[in-house]
């Protein structure tokens, strides 16, 4: 992919050229091997490199203080740790009795737990259906806007709710939606009853889903417009003097080209599933009821943060993270298999 | 994954028909048909719908926290049309008192966090854009391989307690500064300046920091401009762990704030009595705060708009 930020005849003019700091001789010995080949000495390499990994140890160190040194604690899910030992975690943890696997046999048997995991399914399946498709529509739109301008305005209002927080987003659907809101004033001075759509169980999963389509559809269709984009515009020129007709291009060119993001976004989606808009579903946890607003995230939140019972809902959070673990693992091996890079590099 | 298309070959001959006197849409291709007078009006319907789903809350939200409380009466709540502008709401609210206070805590949250995030991401970007240094592949993939699983929210929260940094700030910051997408953003941009132009900058003798601040960042003003304002957003949208690790209802930023008073109905502590006393509008005052908290995002963002997609790209591609 060649980069405007430099000019493009600079950037042909580009040969391989060692490191002035590698040229030691090892480069003309050698001359034959690939510059990725050549071993220095590890002294030599650390000398050259150092400032380099000077530069990114705090970020190394944040991230192993803050992702890795918290796996260790886990260990709590096999105990009955008592949070009142000590005002320090890990001297409580220390001292805690080991209970085997005591909290997830109570898990198990717990049905809160199935509870917060059917909805956190249904959740994940009805946003599947209901929410991911709707980028791709929109972004198909935009792109047959060809107006520069339109195109321009219409991307920034599409974008902007996405850096809302979600605090913001559920006020904004509170004060338009909630009982005391906007539409259920107006409904009631015309004689009807108010809304209850921000208390209503029955309904929540698709509050929630119209909450992440209105946040985040917009920004979604980034990643499609750039594909779109990148099809060349000799294969619809093509098509056309073959006679293919406006839709026969959109279905001969068009949604091929986008055949393979949306089976990627697809793939890391499934990997995700577990996950479910944990921030949106807490803020509203309380007024919808656990019993149709608890996913798995929120379920390890009300046992652990709520209720101090940390040994149970750090088991909990064991049983999702291994499994989300497992998953994004089988997705990336899928979209692996269908040629795309997913997360990491093969 | 994208080539760039030259314009000249995507927009070739001037439409026949075309006037050049309305402010015009570049050329049609000569072999696409003209859009049909349906289509189109469908076409700009729906876009229509759409964008005004998301402005017209956000206006009916603005209009109200302008309003007086006589015309948030009379309108019965949905207050369309503004009359009678009146910015008694933001005086309250930013006079002192809570929501003063939470919006600066905020505000310095926002900038210190921030900083400190660009300054740790940018660097360690840098020092992995060089694919043959010295254990890159062993930072890359412990960096990586957080994308994967988190360790929890129990431990998590444990670790935090235990570093002693409850009620404190830095607990706003440092658990979350590091994002390991943004830094492969930032890494897949720099990866792509030109290696010659930092190569002759080190032989005039630059040292890698300098060729990183003089070289690398003036390059990469558009990425740069991306992931800033997503740090800044991060810090900007978080409460989560405001109220987990702040005991201290004076301590709180904005956003839990905000979940206090609309959410839950309060009164604004010390706005009570402008409330009973008529004056204000308690609605008002919800949408005001609404309105303080959307107000920076909404101003920033679309500065930062046309980078967007060669930002989110790059990071995408070259992960």
């Amino acid at each position: 992919m060649s980069h405007s930020t430099v000019p493009r005849s600079e950037a042909e003019a580009t040969t391989p050229v060692p490191r002035p700091a590698t040229s030691d001789g090892a480069g003309t010995a050698r001359p034959r091997e690939s510059p990725r080949r050549r071993r220095l000495s590890l002294r030599l390499r650390y000398r050259r490199d150092r400032v380099l990994l000077l530069m990114t140890l705090p970020a190394v160190a944040l991230v192993l203080v803050f992702n890795y040194l918290p796996i260790l604690g886990n260990v709590v899910a096999f105990q009955d740790y008592d949070p009142y030992i000590s005002d320090n975690g890990v001297v409580s943890m220390l001292n805690s009795p080991f209970v085997g696997l005591e909290n997830f046999q109570r898990i198990i048997e717990d049905p809160a737990f199935w509870n917060a995991l059917k909805n956190t399914l249904v959740i994940f399946f009805l946003q599947l259906v209901l929410y991911f498709p709707i980028p791709i529509l929109l972004a198909l739109l935009i792109n047959s806007v060809i107006r520069p301008r339109v195109r321009a305005v219409a991307q920034a209002i599409l974008y902007l709710p996405h850096f809302f927080s979600w605090v913001l987003v559920v006020a904004v659907f509170q004060q338009l939606f909630g009982g005391a809101g906007i539409f259920s004033q107006l409904l009631r001075q015309n004689g009807h009853d108010g809304l209850a759509v921000m208390t209503n169980p029955d309904t929540f999963v698709f509050l929630i889903t119209a909450q992440s389509v209105w946040k985040d559809a917009g920004w979604g269709i980034i990643v499609f417009l750039a594909a779109l984009a990148s099809v060349s515009p000799d294969l619809y020129e093509a098509a056309a003097m073959d006679g293919a007709d406006r839709r026969r291009r959109m279905w001969h060119v068009t949604l091929p080209a986008l055949r393979p993001v949306i089976a990627l976004l697809l793939v890391l989606r499934v990997g995700d599933a577990l996950t479910v808009g944990f921030e949106q579903i807490l803020l509203q946890r309380d007024a919808v009821g656990p019993g149709a607003a608890e996913v798995l995230d929120t379920f390890v939140w009300w046992n652990g943060v709520r209720n101090q019972d940390f040994g149970y809902a750090a088991a909990a959070g064991l049983i999702k993270g291994v499994v989300s673990l497992g998953l994004v693992l089988a997705a990336n091996k899928v979209a692996h298999l269908m040629g795309e890079q997913g997360v990491y590099k093969k | 994954m994208t080539t760039v298309i030259d314009e000249p070959a995507r927009r070739p001959a001037r439409r026949p028909g075309h006037r050049p006197g309305r402010r015009s849409a570049p050329p049609r291709p000569v072999w696409e048909e003209e859009p049909g007078r349906a289509g189109l009006a469908g076409k700009g319907i729906v876009l229509l719908l759409a964008c005004l789903a998301i402005v017209f809350p956000l206006w009916i939200v603005i209009v109200t926290s302008l309003s007086s409380r006589r015309t948030i009466d009379e309108a019965g709540g949905l207050v369309m049309v503004p009359r009678d502008i009146t910015f008694i709401a933001y005086q309250e609210l930013l006079s002192g008192g809570q929501v003063t206070r939470a919006a600066l805590v905020s505000v310095g949250v926002t900038l210190v966090g921030t900083l400190f995030s660009m300054t740790v991401s940018v660097l360690c970007a840098y020092g992995l854009s060089r694919t043959d240094s010295l254990g890159h592949r062993w930072i890359l993939m412990t960096l990586l391989a957080t994308m994967f699983f988190s360790a929890g929210l129990i431990p998590t929260y444990l670790l935090v307690q235990t570093l002693g940094l409850t009620d404190s700030y830095l607990a706003l910051i440092l658990p979350s500064a590091v994002s390991v997408f943004n830094i492969l953003v930032l890494r897949g941009f720099f990866m792509n300046i030109s290696q010659e132009l930092v190569d002759s900058a080190r032989i005039d003798g630059a040292g890698d920091l300098r060729i990183l601040w003089q070289i690398v960042m003036p390059l990469s003003r558009a990425v740069i401009a991306v992931i800033t304002l997503f740090y800044a957003v991060g810090y900007w949208s978080a409460w989560f762990n405001a109220s987990l690790y702040l005991n201290d209802q004076t301590m709180l930023p904005l956003q839990n704030v905000m979940i206090q008073l609309v959410q839950k109905q309060e009164a604004p502590v010390g706005l009570g009595q402008a409330i009973k006393t008529g004056e204000l509008s308690g609605l008002a005052v919800q949408m005001a705060v609404m309105v303080i908290a959307l107000l920076p995002v909404a101003v920033l963002s679309p500065f930062v708009q046309k980078h967007f997609r060669k930002g989110m790209l790059t990071g995408a591609v070259k992960g």
